[in-house]
């Protein structure tokens, strides 16, 4: 792809891009958050047309207007929300659109099925074709895609942060997929915002910046320091919090063997006023389960929990909350924010009854302050108070959950990665934010797959693993090393 | 200003004109189409169905549907006349008993949805063929008539301030806009229907109740059905058992051309009064075409299916 432009009213998407990738190599494309990278690889697949440069595909100059095109000129991308029909069979997705049939119009399972076992058997992989896709694990629907990309005999692999939702041994077995596909002679172009894991599996890295690009390096030969700052253009630090949680602070929430089914069992930990507690641990280790747990939003099997000292009951989120606890999800668009109203309206949702004007009808003047006093404090980005939520970038709605949460002056807030799907200038925002609010005395518990998140703002560290705390660890003691030691304590 | 007002001011901007164009229409094709008595008429005809879609407009925010709006209108003004007739409730007493009826049948299909998690269509289409079958077997299908109250249809048709031609009917009918719109816009009710329309999963992680909030969202299109039901029975001076399925679709239409959408969170009071509007003076004017009632329905039809399609263009237009 050589410079390659594409402009949308009012915003330059990309300028002047260039990309290469060699057959038999897995190309890892990296940089911030609207960097640019997935409007480049929507380009290449045909979902944007592009308004300058051109596209050669073994040499050969190639125009490609639609995503059917690329698929037939080999260029499949396998997206982070994999694209399944999870009521049909593992074999009915993979061919669908091209169903085998016999005397022309009646299905051929059989024959599917056959084809099917016959690409899982190639990719190694133990999948039974007439599985429903719905009840495999996202590890092994990931799989059926690369099978269904396969079954194209596409030669370009193009794989939105493939590892996201994986757990370790799921990504190494990916990455033996990967490294296979490769050693076919086919090109992989791999996104992810994982530079440690871009170390393991590609054979070269191209960075873009502000829909730019900016340069194509040889994996082996930088680090990941050298990386993040082409990223950002600037060099950034892990600097350890100086924050040190006053020593009579008083416990905020303690929580006692909570448990609910396989992924809690017997969590105990307590958080201080003042105090950033990071919950660390591997995908899967049951830390998010916890956080819905103790919060009301699934119901517990077992365990006590303790608001500033006093056994609470809590069967609901509206318990909790009553109780100043606050969760705030990973998802943000499906468990924080109602995408089509407005910011004024998600800031107050969770304390309406505070804007009623004589006990029944809301006061449009009152909200609206409250939205304005949070979207300046929050410093949240939004032309105007109406504005819905949905048009707010991935910070501004984390912010913005924020706004609800503290216009319901809740004292104990739970935030289950925070940053997720933010971008790295903004990140650095909310971690200033989750700072202040601990220094006016907040308890926070801050759940993170980031170690250098967990790092840089915890004031203590508890891990998880497989559904139990394996370990904590604080002040000068947290570091990746001990942590992901504990991270991996499984049980004999 | 702003992108959600604006975008609802133009939507309505948008369906207001279409009324206007095809009332001009009809005036032109037929002479006496918009005389006062005509123009009367179809207000007449619009305040029942009117009434019953401003009720289930709350319901299709919270992304629900009820179709038990139509007959639960029968069943509650049914049982108010026989709690008149039969029972011996005074007649302010028997109207009040109706709409009691009219909660509890909402209140019940909200439960089902909201508690026992029965998916609205199910739990509101059981709701109708209950209420249905239970108009017909409490008035042994026969209307049941409230000539032992004289001014029982002055409710109704009655003229206002004695205004010829001006019935009360109206007036009734804008206090129920007026009821409706201020719910909508200025309560916790309303704000948590589209909150939950928008997004239930995030509104019960906010600490609301959504179980509680959903069935009272029920209730109110309950309520709406037998304000319905008391101008019905009061313009026909009776209880008709057997009138009120089919009603619902044309409710549910009136809403949706006002543009509520079906998916949830989204809403206009203004709007699904103009919707019932359109529907109205669409049945009239074919109807003073000679169009018949079978071919008004068709009719009617595709001015839904074309009125949600073109807003989906004009949606898709603006995400481009």
């Amino acid at each position: 792809m050589e410079n390659i432009s594409k402009e949308f009213p009012g915003v330059k998407a990309l300028s002047d891009v260039r990309f290469q990738l060699n057959a038999g190599e897995v190309h890892a494309l990296v940089g911030e958050n609207g960097a640019g990278k997935s409007t480049l690889m929507k380009v290449l697949t045909g979902v944007y047309a592009k308004d300058a440069g051109s596209i050669f595909l073994r040499g050969e100059p190639v125009e490609i207007g639609s995503v059917r095109q690329s698929q037939q000129l080999g260029i499949v991308m396998i997206h982070q929300e994999l694209n399944l029909m999870n009521h049909l069979t593992a074999a009915q997705n993979i061919f669908i659109g091209r169903e085998a049939r016999r005397a022309g119009l009646f299905l051929h399972d059989q024959e599917l099925n056959r084809r099917a076992r016959e690409l899982f058997g190639r990719l190694n992989v133990d999948i039974d074709p007439t599985v429903r896709v719905g009840s495999l694990t996202v590890a092994k629907q990931q799989m059926v895609e690369i099978a269904k990309a396969l079954s194209y005999d596409s030669d370009v692999l193009i794989m939105d942060e493939p590892t996201a939702a994986l757990t370790d041994n799921e990504i190494n077995d990916l990455f033996r997929v990967i490294r296979m596909l490769r050693a076919e002679g086919k090109g992989i172009i791999h996104i992810s915002h994982r530079l440690e894991e871009l170390k393991q599996i590609s054979d070269r890295i191209t960075v873009m910046r502000d829909g730019g690009y900016v340069a194509t390096v040889n994996t082996h030969e930088v680090d990941t320091g050298e990386i993040i700052s082409m990223m950002v253009g600037r060099e950034i630090f892990i600097t350890r919090t100086e924050r040190e949680v006053p020593a009579d602070a008083k416990v905020a929430l303690e929580v006692r063997n909570i448990r609910r089914g396989r992924m809690v069992k017997d969590v105990s930990f307590s958080v201080r006023q003042g105090e950033i507690l990071g919950i660390a641990g591997l995908v899967g280790a049951g830390r998010t389960e916890t956080a819905r747990a103790i919060f009301g939003a699934d119901r517990k099997a077992g365990g006590e929990i303790f608001v500033n000292g006093k056994k609470v009951s809590i069967n609901a989120p509206s318990d909790a909350v009553k109780h100043g606890i606050a969760y705030l999800s990973e998802d943000r668009k499906r468990y924080g924010l109602m995408l089509g109203l407005s910011v004024q309206t998600n800031a107050s949702i969770a304390t309406m009854r505070r804007f009623l004007t004589g006990g029944f009808f809301l006061s449009d003047r009152r909200e609206g302050a409250n939205a304005r006093k949070m979207v300046g404090e929050l410093s949240i980005k939004t032309p105007t108070l109406r504005q819905r939520a949905r048009f707010l970038s991935g910070g501004n709605q984390q912010k913005l959950v924020l706004a609800k949460w503290l216009t319901r002056n809740c004292d104990i807030l739970i935030f289950d990665e925070p940053t997720r799907g933010i971008d790295v200038g903004a990140k650095n925002e909310i971690y200033k934010l989750l700072d202040r609010l601990a220094a006016a005395g907040k308890a926070i518990v801050m759940i993170s797959s980031e170690l250098p998140e967990i790092i840089r703002v915890s004031n203590r560290v508890v891990v998880m693993c497989e559904g139990r705390i394996t370990g904590e660890v604080t002040g000068d003691r947290i570091d990746q090393e001990t942590i992901m030691r504990y991270a991996t304590m499984r049980e004999a | 200003m702003t992108k959600t007002n604006n975008r609802s001011a133009t939507q309505l901007l948008i369906i207001v004109s279409v009324l206007i164009v095809m009332f001009a229409f009809f005036a032109l094709m037929k002479p006496g189409f918009a005389s006062y008595i005509n123009v009367m008429t179809i207000a007449l005809s619009t305040c029942v169905n009117g009434l019953l879609a401003l009720g289930v407009t709350f319901v299709i925010t919270t992304a629900g549907i009820d179709l038990s709006i139509g007959t639960t209108m029968t069943f509650s003004c049914v049982m108010s006349g026989i709690a008149f007739t039969s029972w011996g409730f005074p007649i302010g007493l028997a109207i009040a008993f109706g709409f009691l009826v009219g909660a509890a049948c909402g209140g019940t299909s909200g439960f089902a949805v909201a508690k026992m998690k029965l998916p609205p269509f199910i739990a509101t289409l059981a709701m109708q063929m209950m209420t249905k079958g239970l108009s017909l077997v409490v008035s042994g299908i026969k209307p049941v008539y409230f000539t032992a109250a004289p001014n029982y249809q002055k409710i109704a048709l009655g003229g206002f301030l004695g205004i010829d031609g001006f019935y009360n009917a109206f007036v009734l009918f804008i206090l129920g806009i007026a009821i409706a719109y201020v719910l909508y816009s200025r309560t916790l009710l309303g704000r948590y229907t589209q909150a939950i329309g928008s997004n239930e999963e995030s509104a019960r992680l906010s600490g609301i109740n959504t179980t509680r909030w959903k069935m009272l969202v029920y209730m109110v299109s309950g309520l709406f059905s037998a304000f319905a039901g008391l101008i019905m029975s009061s313009r026909l001076g009776s209880a008709q058992p057997q009138l009120g399925a089919g009603y619902e679709s044309e409710a549910i239409a009136a809403a949706v051309i006002g543009g509520t959408s079906m998916s949830g969170g989204e809403g206009s009071i203004p709007g699904t009064v103009i919707g019932a509007f359109i529907i109205s003076v669409l049945t009239n004017g074919l109807r003073s075409m000679a169009v018949t009632t079978e071919w008004q329905t068709v009719v009617t039809g595709m001015v839904l299916a074309g009125a949600v399609y073109f807003d989906l263009l004009r949606k898709r237009g603006r995400a481009n």
